[in-house]
């Protein structure tokens, strides 16, 4: 594709005439027309491609002609149904605004150098974007790993150890399987349920909720759900932590809450 | 054994050289050689290291020093050859991916909008996650601006895959004069008939003096 871009002779773009021309003259079967739009890498790729195009004497962007270009190649993807990036259309309107301000007469007073060409800004992208293109290229003509140079590499990857496993039969596991229900019925079963609730938890659930606030209400430190047992844990937890001298307790009167503090 | 004689030392290089499956550094070597706390002397490593790539000079490989360190290789001139060894061809990049992997290690360290600006359309994700997939590109920090927009910079990784020590060794990039010389359409002065313009403003930009920065960088 690269060789299609370097060899104006493809497009015939730069002729006297404008290059409004160039679909009818020549004949590009539409597929080849595609593949050669769909190789420019956005906006500043194919304003490059334009400029390059201009084998006129000039020393100057012809921003009208590189515009009116610009904008037919533009219509020619669309009519082609490529996929246009947003950018694309973006740079028809800053080339439209470069255009519009040129034809305006400019101040004489030349305080502001830097509003000087309205071109400069478009021309400073293009050269920087001209630079990268090539570094790019040059890039990738450098000789690379697992392209144009391969490394070595051994497949030690550490010793690895057999362990041979036993040969079991069928047979042996039947008879082991006999073996394990004649000793089950040797063993009464007895089930021992661990305590749902510990006093030890609760005291650490009581040190953590007082880590967080400052003062904490009996009520918190137990939940419905727990029923009495959570009331009577929680309060041995309470009269650890006060026997402990890590709390103080206060109650104002009698069946008011009770509110638990830090020491 | 403490290797003290440069004519021990080379064929234990080259084997380590040639068994390990990374580049090894000399600092990396002195450790691996050292005997009793006693290590060979460097100057003596980095003489034998010079012979050692000296008698590579008629041989389809070489040995070379990358980024993170010594490494043999194939010679690049044989690689038409080599290719044949494999089922798969090599992945060709994308112009959009060697673009984007230039911005990134001619101006590091860049956003991705900052590359967008100059390449003048938007950096696609699958392009940005083929370079670090390859482990070319990393994130290095974020630019402390609204969005904090993450700032990439080239790996060692990416200098050892293109077979070069440091960024210094890169292909030079062109001026902007150069780039102006060669297409003297993008000379903006006064001939130009479609302006009134009386200024003899050049193509130059100020910003020039920052390119020139980056690239001693």
């Amino acid at each position: 594709m690269n060789d299609n871009r370097q060899s104006p002779p493809t497009l015939a773009l730069a002729t006297e005439q404008p290059t409004t021309e160039l679909p009818q003259d020549l004949y590009i079967p539409p597929n080849a027309l595609r593949v050669f739009l769909e190789t420019f890498e956005g906006p500043l790729d194919l304003l490059l491609y334009l400029i390059r195009q201009q084998n006129l004497d000039i020393l100057s962007l012809p921003i009208a002609k590189i515009t009116d270009q610009y904008i037919h190649y533009i219509d020619m993807m669309q009519e082609l149904q490529i996929e246009l990036a947003a950018e694309y259309l973006l740079m028809v309107a800053i080339l439209a605004e470069i255009k519009s301000r040129m034809l305006l007469p400019r101040h004489e007073q030349d305080d502001e150098a830097e509003e000087d060409d309205p071109r400069a800004e478009l021309v400073r992208r293009l050269i920087e974007y001209e630079r990268i293109k090539n570094v790019a290229e040059r890039l990738d003509a450098i000789p690379r790993t697992d392209r144009d140079i391969y490394t070595f590499e051994s497949a030690y990857e550490g010793l690895r150890i057999v362990k041979p496993l036993p040969q079991v039969q069928l047979e042996n596991l039947a008879t082991a399987y006999r073996g394990a229900l004649a000793r089950v019925a040797l063993y009464q079963q007895h089930k021992i349920n661990r305590e749902p609730l510990l006093i030890g938890d609760r005291i650490n659930h009581v040190l953590k909720l007082l880590d967080s606030s400052h003062q904490i209400e009996f009520s918190h430190c137990f939940r419905a759900e727990e029923g009495e047992a959570g009331v009577v844990v929680a309060f041995l937890a309470l009269l650890e932590l006060l026997r402990a001298g890590m709390i103080t307790v206060a109650q104002s009167s009698f069946w008011s809450p009770i509110y638990l503090r830090r020491r | 054994m403490l290797l003290t004689q440069k004519k021990q030392l080379k064929p234990v290089l080259e084997a380590l050289l040639m068994a390990a499956n990374h580049p090894i550094n000399v600092k990396e070597m002195r450790k691996l050689l050292s005997e009793n706390g006693k290590t060979p002397d460097t100057q003596l490593l980095k003489e034998a290291l010079t012979e050692l790539i000296d008698e590579c000079a008629e041989r389809g490989i070489e040995l070379v020093e990358v980024a993170s360190g010594y490494r043999y290789q194939t010679r690049a001139d044989y690689a038409p050859w080599l290719l044949k060894l494999w089922e798969s061809k090599p992945p060709r990049y994308s112009k959009a991916c060697l673009e984007t992997l230039a911005l990134i290690a001619y101006r590091q360290p860049i956003t991705r909008s900052d590359m967008e600006q100059v390449r003048g359309i938007s950096v696609a994700t699958s392009t940005m996650r083929i370079l670090e997939e390859r482990g070319w590109i990393q994130i290095a920090g974020h630019k402390e601006v609204p969005g904090r927009p993450a700032l990439y910079t080239t790996t060692d990784k990416f200098l050892d895959d293109f077979n070069i020590r440091s960024l210094d060794e890169l292909p030079k990039i062109e001026s902007s004069e150069e780039v102006t010389l060669k297409n003297p359409q993008l000379m903006l002065s006064t001939t130009d008939n479609e302006t009134q313009s009386a200024s003899k403003k050049n193509a130059q930009p100020n910003d020039d003096a920052d390119l020139s920065n980056a690239e001693k960088e």
